[in-house]
């Protein structure tokens, strides 16, 4: 059972990682527009749809 | 839209400096948001973005496509807002500037809060749940009480600071509603959640089994997801809502000194200054005409139909329309003088009958809460006295009560019913604005009705279509088709499309169009410039707006129009007489207009010519007969009658006090989507109850074996989140149910 002592903090350090990379995406204003954020992967960044 | 005026907006090269609504941001930068009038599609994005950040010195241009909203930010001096604006204006899109005020509204605050606390009581459930399931597997298999006790000692450490934290939302309502010596659905869930963690922190410290920590923030983060979809969907109405209220009017356009213009938001207009009020658009204040003459149209101000023409000295109100030509306004009266403030002031008296209501989930709370408490606290007393156990196992059995009654069910049974109830109403094009409105409009059984810009579209079609010639009709159009006056579009909507005229047309702002033809000049405009008294015509003044049609060698020709039903109002009102509620006309127009309209909609029971207070007397005579009134109505003088009434419904053209005062909001030309909101209330009411009866007899077999002691840890986290599931599946049938078309 010796091996717990090990796991135990691992795997909580494991979650805690991903719950503040969602915090941390939650403040920089990922979730803003979920909407939109669907469709701009779809979209260039010098796309000028104007010119096409 | 039911929208007298012309295409909002402004066209490209004519846009009003936004300054007002900049805020620097104290490093060389600016900002401003902008709403999109015409954003539709994700492929604007790009355009959008692509125009703004053309233009050099634009550091951030970012379309939020479900608020419909653009924020804007560029190196000051660097590019002028007004540039920027036009240039995303020659793409097609119409902008609007946004009120930093309305920005910084609280959901968005409060909703990124309730993320927060759902994301770490996400994470602490799921890891505690994780420690509890090898914990059981334990029991059955065998684990030292070393290890058992380590494991409940990690669950301890994550599970209590997630539920100091992420409780509070919770425990801040339940506080408050204690304060106000009140119990609502918070009491029960903060109790459970906090006695569970304490008295398994206790049995943690004495090395028990009876541990509920995995519970305990299990119950938190099932509640904790029910509320944050119910805050989303209803920040997503209002957003939709704050945007369409801002697409109409809320800025003016104020002349300076030197003549320049500039838009500035209504807060900002003081008494004295000029503003300027374009053909087609609404006046942002009260005032007198100092420039210009025309025809304003008052029905949202008066419900009166026929326009009323005005020239200087004369004055106009806040929330009418202007037809024809440009008017420069001296701002009157701000505050406490205005025609709005008085409206304002009989709303505020008339809304604080409506405080009354108590929502279903704390009239369920009412007597949920104390039965709870009083089972938990039978059985501390009685395992104590009759049990003869130790007060510490007789705790921990009442805490048992306190978690397994589930207060997670019934905590669900309203919010996820609501969720899907607000976002089928939305895709239906119905707005819901206030938490309780749909258990509200479930219990109506009368609907009173305003008629201009309700009933009716509010804007006028050419009634005498059938009796006048074609090729008058199609010289009229010709002549109509440039300009933007509402009469003269009428034409053109009767006429189908038709080609410009080949030669120039005149427009003379107040009284007409003009143009060359063969022998002369064709005018198409009022009964004075058309010389028409000159000639003797029939005089009908009375029955609506008219235009007249002289060609050179041609008798005039008269054009009536009136304001038409919309195309289901008469469907609408048969659908409810049929569900057997009273349907009632209240309108501030003359009594014949009325009176046809009642007629041609079928309805029995109507008044014309009613002042705001009158419609309100009308709609407490209703409630103090015992009515429940759902009120629907458009107009500034609408407003005190709506919130007055149980429920309110506003069309999406109506004046903003209206929108604001209305529990509902319909969007588009039809009046169907009412029939849907009020289908989908009841529906909503039926599933809720349902959910409580589930509620209920789950806790008939919960608190039995609760109360005898037979609940297990295990036993507790299993039926929390079965019945919780049940509940939330119950209120997804919503979406099943309400397949059906709209009449």
């Amino acid at each position: 059972m010796s091996v717990l002592g090990f796991l135990l903090p691992a795997a909580l350090f494991l979650g805690l990682l991903g719950l503040v990379a969602f915090l941390w995406a939650l403040k920089s204003g990922q979730f803003d527009d979920l909407d939109g954020a669907a469709h701009r992967i779809l979209f260039d960044d010098d796309d000028e749809p104007g010119a096409r | 839209m039911a929208e007298v005026a012309a295409p909002l907006g402004t066209p490209a090269g004519d846009i009003a400096d936004p300054a007002t609504y900049v805020r620097a941001r104290g490093d060389g930068t600016s900002e401003l948001d902008l709403v999109v009038e015409n954003l539709h599609c994700p492929s604007c994005i790009p355009r959008i973005e692509g125009a703004a950040k053309g233009l050099s010195g634009v550091l951030d241009a970012r379309v939020n496509l479900g608020t419909r909203r653009l924020h804007l930010r560029w190196r000051e001096g660097a590019v002028e807002p007004v540039a920027v604006m036009a240039a995303v204006a020659e793409r097609g899109f119409h902008l609007v500037p946004l009120d930093a005020r309305v920005l910084d509204g609280g959901t968005d605050a409060e909703s990124r809060a309730l993320l927060r606390a759902l994301a770490v009581a996400g994470f602490a459930a799921g890891n505690v749940m994780l420690l509890s399931v090898s914990v059981w597997a334990g029991l059955a298999a065998d684990m030292g009480p070393a290890t058992r006790d380590l494991f409940h000692w990690v669950s301890a450490l994550i599970a209590l600071p997630a539920i100091a934290y992420a409780g509070r939302p919770f425990y801040r309502s339940a506080l408050a509603a204690l304060r106000g010596g009140q119990l609502n659905m918070d009491v029960p869930i903060s109790l459970a959640v906090l006695l569970g963690a304490g008295m398994s922190l206790f049995e943690t410290m004495r090395g028990g089994t009876q541990v509920y920590f995995d519970a305990s923030i299990t119950l938190l983060f099932f509640l904790l997801i029910g509320r944050y979809l119910d805050l989303r969907v209803r920040g997503k109405a209002r957003s939709a809502a704050e945007n369409m209220m801002l697409l109409r009017a809320t800025g003016a356009t104020v002349i300076a000194a030197d003549g320049t213009r500039r838009a500035s938001a209504i807060g900002l207009v003081r008494p004295g200054m000029r503003v300027a009020v374009a053909a087609g658009e609404r006046v942002p204040v009260d005032g007198r005409v100092l420039k210009g003459r025309g025809e304003v149209d008052t029905s949202l101000v008066t419900g009166e139909s026929v326009p009323r023409p005005v020239g200087p000295g004369a004055e106009v109100f806040a929330g009418t329309v202007n037809l024809s030509g440009p008017l420069e306004i001296q701002v009157g009266a701000v505050g406490n003088g205005t025609l709005l403030a008085e409206i304002v002031r009989l709303m505020e008296a008339a809304e604080q009958g409506r405080a009354r209501y108590v929502r279903l989930a704390d009239r369920a709370a009412r007597i949920y809460a104390p039965a709870v408490h009083g089972f938990a606290l039978a059985a501390f007393v009685g395992w104590m006295l009759i049990g003869a156990m130790a007060w510490q196992e007789a705790l921990m059995i009442a805490v048992s009560v306190l978690i397994i009654t589930c207060p997670c069910a019934l905590g669900l049974a309203v919010p996820a019913v609501q969720v899907a109830a607000v976002g089928r109403l939305l895709r239906a094009g119905v707005l819901v604005k206030a938490a309780d409105a749909l258990e509200r409009l479930a219990g109506v059984d009368t609907v009173v009705f305003d008629k201009t810009g309700t009933l009716t579209l509010g804007r006028p079609e050419l009634a005498n279509g059938a009796d006048i010639d074609p090729a008058d009709l199609r010289l009229a159009a010709a002549l109509a088709v440039t300009s933007r006056h509402p009469l003269a579009q009428a034409v053109c909507r009767a006429a189908g499309p038709v080609p410009a005229h080949g030669d120039e047309v005149r427009e003379e702002p107040g009284l007409g169009l003009a143009a060359h033809v063969a022998g002369g000049e064709a005018r198409l405009g009022n009964r004075a410039w058309c010389g028409v008294d000159a000639h003797g015509g029939p005089d009908g003044a009375a029955d609506g707006p008219e235009l007249w049609l002289t060609a050179p060698g041609a008798a005039p020709v008269r054009f009536v129009f009136r304001d038409t039903p919309r195309a289901d109002a008469a469907a609408l009102v048969a659908w409810l007489k049929g569900r057997g509620l009273a349907v009632e006309l209240l309108s501030g127009d003359r009594a014949s207009v009325t009176a046809d309209t009642a007629r041609a909609l079928g309805i029995e029971t109507w008044s014309a010519e009613q002042r705001p207070a009158a419609k309100i007397a009308r709609v407490r005579a209703l409630a103090d007969a015992g009515a429940k009134v759902l009120m629907v109505g458009d107009g500034l003088n609408d407003a005190p009658a709506l919130a007055a009434a149980h429920v309110s419904a506003s069309p999406a053209a109506a004046a903003d006090v209206s929108q604001t005062a209305a529990d509902f909001l319909i969007r588009g030309e039809r009046l169907a989507p009412l029939a849907r909101a009020m289908r989908v209330a009841r529906t909503s009411r039926r599933l809720v109850l349902q959910n409580f009866a589930l509620s209920l007899g789950y806790n008939a077999v919960a608190v039995p074996l609760a109360m005898a002691g037979l609940v297990t840890p295990l036993i507790a986290a299993v039926a929390m989140s079965a019945s919780s599931i049940v509940v939330t599946l119950n209120a997804l049938r919503l979406n099943l149910i309400e397949r059906e078309a709209d009449l």
